[in-house]
């Protein structure tokens, strides 16, 4: 017994060491996901990005139906691949709401006209703040919020045609 | 021949950067006029994370994001908030992770406590050894 109880401190050193190395070769890089999910939206006004499209404020995200307010750019390719996902739901009749992330209003007109617009209003998030706000770590990302403005789920990354689904039964039960 | 011309074609061509082209934000890359301000921002810029290159400080991070997180924090301290204040509200928002001062609480006490721990077990064992020792 006591013989093997001296090998304990070298075994707990490799175990140590295997950890350790294994961090190494395969750094952490996890996505985060938001704890805003289940609490209000918070409270923001963002001025219009386009001149012909109403701006985002909070405050219209209470009036009773459900709503998708994604975080984007004109410069995030990702965002691109979910253009046309978003341009289904809104066929569908959800309003989409877009927070635009470090935008010029030249690049955004040129990136909707040549992806579609599915966005009823976009507002200019000139320095992130609404995006940290958020709890939002990257673009695009997607926030479906209830009637009352509570957020009730975070999509992280491009909606891909196979989280429509989801996303509608989402909305759905965000009444 | 083809191969190689790709490649050098690759290597010639510019990296596609998941940035804007948007300025930095003021506050960014530029100190606040007041020093214990300033102080006070940095030392908290050293201990939250940086969300894009995770494993770096946003004080660190040359990433847009972690440009806009600094001007943030320097934005809120010249107004007056205090760095702990900061500091809660983005753990509100993405939890303990962000932050490089883990919190002592129900999950985190052994990290505190086990060092101590340890050096009481070293102590005794050792105190042990000494006393056979002089006996012997």
């Amino acid at each position: 017994m006591k013989k093997l109880l001296i090998w304990l401190p070298l075994g707990l050193f490799v175990l140590f060491l295997i950890v350790f190395a294994g961090g190494l070769i395969q750094p952490e890089s996890k996505t985060i996901p938001s704890k805003m999910v289940g609490k209000p939206m918070p409270a923001f006004a963002l001025a219009p990005a386009l001149p012909n499209k109403p701006g985002v404020g909070s405050a219209v995200l209470a009036n009773g139906q459900p709503h998708l307010v994604n975080v984007f750019a004109s410069w995030c390719l990702p965002c691109i691949t979910e253009a046309p996902q978003l341009d289904q739901l809104a066929q569908a009749g959800v309003p989409i709401l877009g927070i635009a992330v470090r935008d010029r209003p030249e690049d955004l007109l040129r990136f909707l006209q040549r992806n579609g617009d599915p966005y009823r209003a976009i507002g200019s998030d000139g320095n992130s703040n609404v995006q940290i706000a958020l709890g939002s770590s990257g673009l695009p990302e997607t926030f479906i919020v209830d009637g009352k403005g509570i957020i009730r789920k975070q999509h992280i990354g491009a909606i891909n045609p196979e989280d429509v689904p989801g996303i509608m039964s989402a909305l759905g039960e965000a009444k | 021949m083809r191969t190689a011309l790709a490649v050098i074609l690759l290597a010639l061509s510019a990296p596609v950067l998941a940035d804007s082209l948007m300025p930095a934000a003021k506050y960014a890359n530029e100190q606040l006029p007041d020093r214990t301000q300033e102080a006070r921002a940095k030392a908290l810029m050293e201990t939250i994370r940086c969300l894009v290159c995770q494993g770096q400080s946003i004080a660190d991070s040359d990433a847009e994001m972690a440009g806009d997180m600094r001007a943030l924090i320097r934005t809120r301290i010249e107004a007056g908030e205090k760095p702990e204040a900061i500091r809660r509200w983005l753990i509100e928002r993405y939890g303990d992770w962000v932050s490089y001062k883990p919190p002592f609480d129900g999950l985190t006490w052994p990290l505190y406590a086990l060092p101590v721990l340890f050096l009481a077990f070293g102590l005794w064992i050792v105190s042990g050894r000494l006393k056979r020792r002089r006996k012997g």
